[in-house]
């Protein structure tokens, strides 16, 4: 089965993207990958940059709305995904326990929906 | 009536629940061999409290209160249903008992029948300890399903099959007899044990309701000898968690960061607690009856004698190891064994136990390669130790872990 690690991440999260990649969160990371790929359980992913590069694009009643930033104002925000392929949910909650997100912002788990590609792509 | 005296009642209730919760669960269900119509009966007692307490104040024996509002509720149901039948003594005593009797303020401890309940073999034994959880201690499925990682929805669909299950397989409340004990006694030692690595891993500190898995262990495991007072492995168990809970509270240092047991300072341990561990086990080594949980105390013990000012005699943790591998070559014990031989003997002959270990089964295992690393490291292989220094803090949960393994791999 595929899952997506939807990684959730603190403004200190993000703020650690800017260091030279000695700070211990982007160590971790470094780790985790080499885990998630040495495991064999790696399919895809990627950080994304940081929330406020994003646009937000509304279509109401016509009317095109455009937003900087991301969609939900929240304070952890969606900092990027890693795809798995594991035998079970429960391995894959394993596998989120680990990701350094985790311990400092969240991190959700989402079975991929091949049936509704399917639908789509058809 | 003030909102003093409604906090105050509510404050009776949770701690008439938290420390009676068990009992009461045992009593009613042992009668009814129903045990989630047991908790659901004690449910609902606990919010009849909650109206009638602050309006006519907490009864004298609210623990009685409880068992008669319960039990009354579970005689209804049972009429209602028309099971009373002379075919289910059990219950007909139950009834018979529901006048005013002594019952009320000496109900027996039934909780050693609940414990060989929950971890009956008929039971997935990867549900004994979430019912143990659930049923005798009174802990919710969704703090339960914190702990073992699974979502709440599913840990409480679990728990209803396991004693929908319990209901329906015809599995008795009931002490196993004479022969079959060990085995059974086994499976209730496992999920106790495994109730205490949970609240020691993952359950820093207590919740709001003052639950600590590790102490709610503790405690289970001396209800267990009270009750059982004659079986070795029960008396290793309890050593087993008391070594471990001496040390509890100096696995961090003041700044929150990791301290491997070999640089803990000893002075900080809790004495007394090391005390009453090694008297368990001594009085379990008059048995003769050698079993995993007296080999695990004593590699525990074998620490503890730096609380003493004496080194740690790293043979004897070897000698403990092997006996537990002829018992069962889990890769937990296999990689302790390599680490205490290398101890011993030199990082060598360590590595070399780790690399007879079969490597898929080690995959995802995290402590394998906190442990190689440590010894590549040693051995003075510094790419292969960076390799596996990674590997180990790919696969730590614990941040502060990572933050320590990460610093290793620096050095």
């Amino acid at each position: 089965m595929q899952f997506a690690l939807l990684i959730y991440e603190s403004p200190d999260a993000f703020a650690s993207r800017k260091s030279d990649g000695s700070d211990a969160y982007t160590g971790a990371w470094r780790a985790y990958h080499k885990a998630l790929v040495e495991s064999d359980v790696f399919v895809g992913g990627d950080p994304l940059e940081v929330p406020e590069t994003g646009t937000t694009i509304k279509i109401k009643d016509g009317k095109r709305g455009v937003q900087d930033g991301p969609y939900a104002d929240t304070k952890e925000q969606l900092g990027g995904f890693t795809i798995i392929e594991v035998p079970s949910v429960d391995a894959a909650l394993e596998w989120a326990a680990r990701c350094p997100a985790a311990s400092y912002g969240a991190v959700e788990v989402r079975p991929l929906a091949p049936q509704t590609r399917r639908r789509i792509v058809e | 009536m003030s909102g003093g005296d409604g906090e105050k009642v509510q404050r009776t209730i949770e701690r008439v629940a938290r420390e009676s919760y068990g009992r009461l669960v045992a009593y009613l269900s042992v009668h009814t061999q129903d045990l989630a119509g047991a908790e659901d009966a004690l449910s609902e007692a606990l919010l009849k409290a909650l109206t009638v307490w602050p309006r006519d104040g907490v009864p004298q024996n609210p623990e009685a209160w409880l068992l008669t509002t319960a039990r009354n509720s579970l005689i209804d149901f049972f009429r209602h249903q028309r099971v009373v039948s002379d075919s289910e003594p059990n219950l007909l005593l139950f009834t018979q008992n529901s006048g005013e009797d002594p019952l009320e303020t000496n109900y027996p401890d039934e909780r050693l029948k609940l414990l060989f309940v929950c971890a009956h073999p008929a039971i997935d034994p990867a549900m004994h300890t979430p019912l143990m959880l659930q049923t005798v201690l009174g802990l919710d499925a969704v703090r339960i399903a914190g702990a073992y990682l699974v979502s709440p929805k599913t840990m409480g669909q679990r728990l209803v099959r396991a004693k929908t299950k319990i209901r329906d397989g015809g599995i008795r409340f009931e002490v196993p007899e004479r022969e079959q004990l060990p085995p059974r006694l086994d499976a209730v030692l496992e999920a106790i044990y495994a109730a205490f690595g949970i609240g020691w891993d993952h359950m820093a500190g207590a919740d709001q309701h003052g639950h600590d898995l590790a102490e709610e262990a503790l405690w289970l495991a001396r209800v267990l000898l009270e009750q059982i007072p004659d079986e070795a492995e029960v008396q290793g168990l309890l050593a087993l968690m008391l070594h471990c809970e001496a040390r509890r509270a100096v696995r961090r240092d003041r700044d929150g960061h990791y301290v491997p047991l070999s640089e803990q300072d000893p002075n900080l341990w809790s004495l007394p607690l090391i005390e009453e561990a090694e008297g368990h086990l001594a009085d379990a080594s008059k048995s003769g009856n050698l079993g995993r949980f007296q080999l695990e105390a004593a590699i525990q013990s074998v620490h503890a004698e730096r609380a003493r000012g004496r080194r740690v005699e790293w043979r004897a943790i070897v000698q403990f190891y092997r006996q537990l591998i002829r018992i069962s070559p889990t890769i937990g014990r296999q990689t302790g064994y390599a680490a205490a031989l290398a101890e011993a003997n030199g990082a060598g002959e360590g590595l070399a136990v780790l690399d007879a270990i079969d490597h898929d089964a080690v995959s995802a295992y995290q402590p394998y390669w906190a442990v190689r690393a440590h010894l590549l490291q040693l051995l003075g292989k510094g790419p292969e130790a960076q390799h596996a220094y990674d590997r180990a803090i790919g696969l730590a949960e614990d941040p502060a872990v990572r933050e320590f393994l990460l610093e290793r791999r620096a050095q």
